[in-house]
């Protein structure tokens, strides 16, 4: 077959769109499938509510709520952790494990050991991506400061939880397995150390199926209110599972995006390719109709080279997707903790993928085919006439003037044929909008980076209190050593309220004079607190308000007095839902007095070991984030991911650009093969010649770059639009420099192409061209 | 003959075999030739008899299996690549049986693609009109018949005032009077710009315009034959 190259070019565009609808939706499959897997049988709960301290008997209560399937009380808390292999301190969570009776609910997945027995106190189970990361093994010791004692314990079991998929730290932004761990103990055990015997402070509850939530939310959080608890949460809402949610709305929209460019790029280069072998063929087709084969035996004929060539296409996307789709949803089992992987290899999707791709192929070449069998075979027979020409409208005003001929003659083949032009220029567009859907993500990142941490976060570290304290503590916080600059918040956790509409939130109460947590809008301003109550345009838009609206503020801690509050601002900002008002204000809102939840420092780095060694041992510090190790993991993960998906879409933009240039260079090479021997045996050079052949690809190349970026831009909203969730949005920022990049990698691809097809004007054979007719 | 003796193409020896073993075919034989300046010469012969060959090596589009031959001081057997198309590009004007114009270019576009590349043109409105197609300057080629499309490459291919002229077959697809025409386009270029022409035909016919007609047979010239009274194309009929 004379255009195997062609094909194969074909082939491998149409591979893309079936590796990456098979990858993007055989990982979301398997992803998803392997979730509802675990959360089924390790009966992950439905509603999360947390209490201060709640007697057992309510359970009763809580149980016989309509549509309660069971229920499960726990003692869950922060505690730090000195681990021996590191000075920096680890925060953790704590959680109890029922005593007499295996767990009802967030069943763990016991990878090795034991669970601790009942009332031992030194036992603990500890999940295994720290244990990893710290090789504890069944009889390490550690020490844990549980409500302000410290403890040894000693790792009796690895264990993962459902709850805990995606196990992020108290204010991080991303999972780091070193500094973040959760700890299982004995009920008994627990409640000794923090003075909860017959009482719980966490409760899981699991649904009847059909079950309306909401309702039973409400009936929870009415029957907890006196104990202090902060409303319930649905399953949604929950940190680890709205990451993995956030993350398969991901995929779910690449696979909406990315494989329907492949199918397009496929049907266009497949009708450009078939209708010049069809052009080049007419004689032969004219003979055989002259010899009686009928019009649907050409059809036939001419539509099984396009599904031959589909079905090569087909096959290696099969095998690049089937391998890519295992690679990748094995790396987000590593990010995410699963205990075992479903993959998801269902026939559907194939049949799926290769009946869209064979389908896309057949409406390419339907318009060519169709010519072909409806050719008279007399006219057939009869060589086309010679390609008409006429001047360019451009050149009509004047503006060409002074231009070779060789360049006239690139630019009027060009533009004679302008819809194929506008398609292979368009398929080159597509090839750098891939690119920028691809590069900009790290743009986004290095600015969510800066702002978060560079303009906004400037803390070294922040350390949260157990509980509220008085601001004096302020002046203890600014004795630690090393510690140099002193920052207190004070953070309550509330229900804001606008008619029907609710949100439960986390009001940051800033001090007035702030320098390390400033908060910074999407212009890049700090935001200045003049008093009264500043939300998220997010906030805003989930309750309806606008600023100097009134709204009701309900505390789910403290003496929870319900008042409304003016809304003095709304912000545009990319980190989660926020809710800022000063600190003053807040406490007055409190009516208890100037306390605080917890402190930002800045320190003396040379000092380090001896302040983590002094957060260690300070009881009142529940947890602690690091802002250096936090930036430090975020950019490890990121440029991870970011590595992979480069290179996948790198390699996918650049199938997409070379196949069509590929295409575009051949077809024109064959088209014009006779004009260029001609030019030769004038007296051309191989570069003359070639020049005129790559000027209109050049030229293409170049006019098709603006909308690939404008395309890009709109991939990237789209698929930023798709991503964005309440836990956090990445901002839509491209550089320059990402366009340009993109474009380079476009025309790299061009040029390799131009090259392959410039060795065949060297073999242009000058003198069958010219005993030959066209 | 013009009176004069100026050798433009020496030939000796040239042997030209196509393929190898039992497939080999002998274009040419062990042929030698020398072509002078200002010479009107044509090849006659049946298809196969080695005149396309010679005409292809003569152009510096083919190389000889073996043998020798120089355009004036130039060694054609034997240089690269580049010094052929530089040979080409200065020396020759071509014509071909099938015009071979580029389509996209207009008639004065397509004689201007040459005079674009040459030291001494005519300008393309010159040359046209010596093949009498001052009115169609601005027309495409499949604007224009096929005679006027073959004086269009006629006009082409003297635009450069080359040294050597090779036509192949330049009346192959045209009718008598149209033929006519074109031939009289390379007889005035011939004559006013003494160039030196080479004409294949196998149009008997037309060697009555010739100063020398060459005779091929079988990869050999059997027989040469100078004109004693040259017909103008005017006078001749196929």
């Amino acid at each position: 077959m004379r255009i195997w190259p062609q094909g194969l070019a074909i082939a491998l565009v149409v591979a893309a769109g079936v590796a990456t609808l098979i990858l993007a939706v055989g990982a979301y499959r398997s992803l998803d499938e392997t979730r509802r897997a675990y959360y089924e049988r390790h009966r992950f709960a439905d509603i999360f509510a947390s209490v201060s301290r709640a007697p057992r008997t309510i359970l009763t209560d809580i149980s016989s709520i309509d549509g309660v399937l069971s229920v499960e009380p726990r003692i869950v808390d922060h505690a730090i952790l000195d681990i021996d292999d590191t000075v920096t301190p680890v925060t953790s969570v704590v959680i109890s494990l029922p005593d007499h009776h295996p767990q009802r609910l967030n069943i763990l997945y016991l990878r090795s050991g034991r669970l601790p027995e009942a009332g031992n106190d030194h036992e603990a189970v500890v999940n295994e991506a720290f244990a990893n990361a710290h090789r504890l093994v069944i009889g390490s010791a550690f020490s844990a400061v549980l409500n302000g004692r410290k403890r040894q314990l000693r790792v009796v079991g690895v264990a993962l939880s459902p709850e805990y998929v995606y196990a992020i730290g108290p204010g991080d932004l991303m999972p780091d397995d070193r500094r973040f761990a959760v700890v299982w103990m004995s009920e008994s055990a627990l409640a000794a150390a923090y003075d909860l015997e017959g009482a719980f402070n966490s409760l899981l509850v699991k649904l009847i199926n059909g079950t309306r939530a909401e309702a039973v939310v409400d009936r929870i959080d009415r029957l907890t209110a006196r104990y202090g608890g902060t409303g319930a949460t649905l399953r949604k809402d929950q940190t680890s599972d709205a990451f993995l949610d956030a993350e398969l709305k991901q995929l779910n929209a690449m696979a909406r995006i990315i494989p329907p460019i492949f199918l397009l790029v496929s049907a266009f280069l497949i009708n450009m390719t078939l209708s010049r072998l069809i052009a080049l063929e007419r004689e032969q087709i004219g003979l055989l109709k002259a010899l009686g084969y009928g019009r649907l035996r050409i059809a036939v004929h001419y539509l099984e080279l396009v599904l031959a060539i589909a079905a090569v296409g087909i096959v290696i996307g099969y095998a690049l997707g089937t391998w890519f789709g295992l690679s990748l949803t094995r790396l987000y089992a590593e990010f995410f903790h699963f205990p075992f992987l479903i993959f998801e290899r269902s026939i559907d999707l194939y049949l799926l993928a290769g009946g869209l791709s064979a389908a896309a192929a057949s409406v390419g070449g339907l318009r060519s085919v169709w010519k072909a069998a409806s050719l008279a075979p007399a006219v057939a027979m009869q060589p086309p006439a010679p390609a008409r020409y006429k001047p360019m409208r451009i050149e009509r005003l004047g503006m060409l003037q002074g231009l070779s001929q060789l360049t006239m003659m690139s630019l009027r083949h060009m533009v004679r044929m302008p819809a194929r032009a506008a398609m292979t220029g368009l398929g080159l567009s597509l090839g750098a909008a891939l690119l920028i859907v691809s590069l900009f993500s790290v743009d986004s990142v290095e600015h969510m980076i800066d702002v978060n941490f560079f303009l906004a976060q400037r803390q070294d570290a922040t350390l949260n209190f157990a509980t509220a304290r008085d601001i004096r503590v302020t002046d203890d916080v600014r004795r630690l050593p090393g510690v140099l600059r002193v920052e207190p918040f004070r953070s309550v956790l509330v229900r804001l309220r606008n008619g029907q509409r609710d949100r439960k939130i986390a009001i940051q109460g800033l001090p007035a004079d702030r320098d390390l947590a400033r908060i910074i809008d999407r212009s890049l301003a700090p935001v200045l607190l003049s008093g009264g109550l500043v939300i998220d345009e997010r906030v805003a838009e989930v309750l309806a308000l606008a600023p100097g609206d009134l709204v009701e503020v309900e505390p789910l801690e403290g003496r929870r007095r319900t008042r409304e509050l003016r809304l003095a601002a709304i912000i545009r900002s990319d980190f989660g839902l926020s809710a800022y008002m000063p600190m003053r204000e807040l406490n007055q809102l409190m009516a208890e007095g100037r306390w605080i939840s917890g402190t930002h420092i800045s320190y003396d780095r040379t000092l380090e070991n001896q302040l983590f060694e002094a957060v260690k041992s300070t009881p009142a510090i529940a947890s602690i984030a690091l802002h250096r190790f936090a930036l430090a993991k975020f950019r490890e993960t990121i440029a991870r991911n970011i590595d992979i998906m480069v290179g996948i879409y790198l390699s996918l933009a650049v199938i997409v650009a070379f196949g069509v240039a590929y295409n575009a260079a051949r077809i024109q090479l064959s088209e014009q093969a006779r004009e260029l021997a001609s030019l030769r045996v004038l007296g051309f050079t191989r570069g003359e010649v070639s020049h005129v052949l790559f000027l209109e690809l050049a030229v293409l190349t170049l006019l098709s770059q603006p909308l690939g970026w404008l395309l890009g831009y709109g991939f990237g909203w789209l698929v930023i639009s798709g991503f964005s969730s309440d836990l956090y949005r990445t901002p839509m920022v491209i550089h320059a420099a990402t366009y340009a990049r993109a474009s380079l990698v476009v025309f790299a691809a061009v040029a390799v192409a131009a090259l392959i097809v410039r060795l065949r004007i060297n073999r242009l054979d000058l003198m069958r061209v010219l005993k030959t007719r066209d | 003959m013009p009176d004069n003796t100026e050798i433009v193409f020496h030939a000796r020896g040239l042997t030209k075999v196509y393929g190898t073993g039992a497939v080999a075919v002998q274009a040419l034989r062990d042929v030698d030739l020398d072509l002078y300046k200002g010479e009107f010469v044509v090849l006659l012969g049946p298809s196969g008899s080695g005149k396309s060959t010679l005409l292809n090596i003569l152009g510096g589009l083919d190389r000889p299996t073996s043998g020798e031959c120089r355009f004036r001081d130039h060694v054609l057997t034997g240089a690269s690549e580049e010094a052929l198309t530089r040979y080409r590009r200065e020396h020759v004007g071509f014509v071909f049986q099938f015009y071979n114009l580029i389509p996209a270019l207009t008639a004065r576009e397509n004689v201007a693609l040459v005079t674009e590349i040459s030291e001494h043109p005519l300008s393309p409105a010159e040359a046209l009109a010596l093949v009498g197609l001052d009115d169609r300057l601005d027309h495409f080629p499949a604007q224009l018949s096929g005679g006027e499309q073959q004086r269009v490459a006629v006009a082409r291919a003297i635009a450069k005032q080359p040294e050597v002229l090779l036509c192949d077959e330049p009346t192959g697809a045209l009718d008598s009077k149209t033929g006519v025409r074109v031939l009289e386009a390379l007889v005035a270029a011939n004559q006013t710009l003494g160039t030196t022409t080479v004409v294949i035909t196998h149009n008997a016919a037309i060697k009555d315009i010739a100063d020398r007609v060459l005779y091929f047979l079988d990869g050999r010239i059997s027989e040469i034959h100078v004109t004693e009274r040259k017909l103008s194309p005017a006078e001749i009929t196929w």
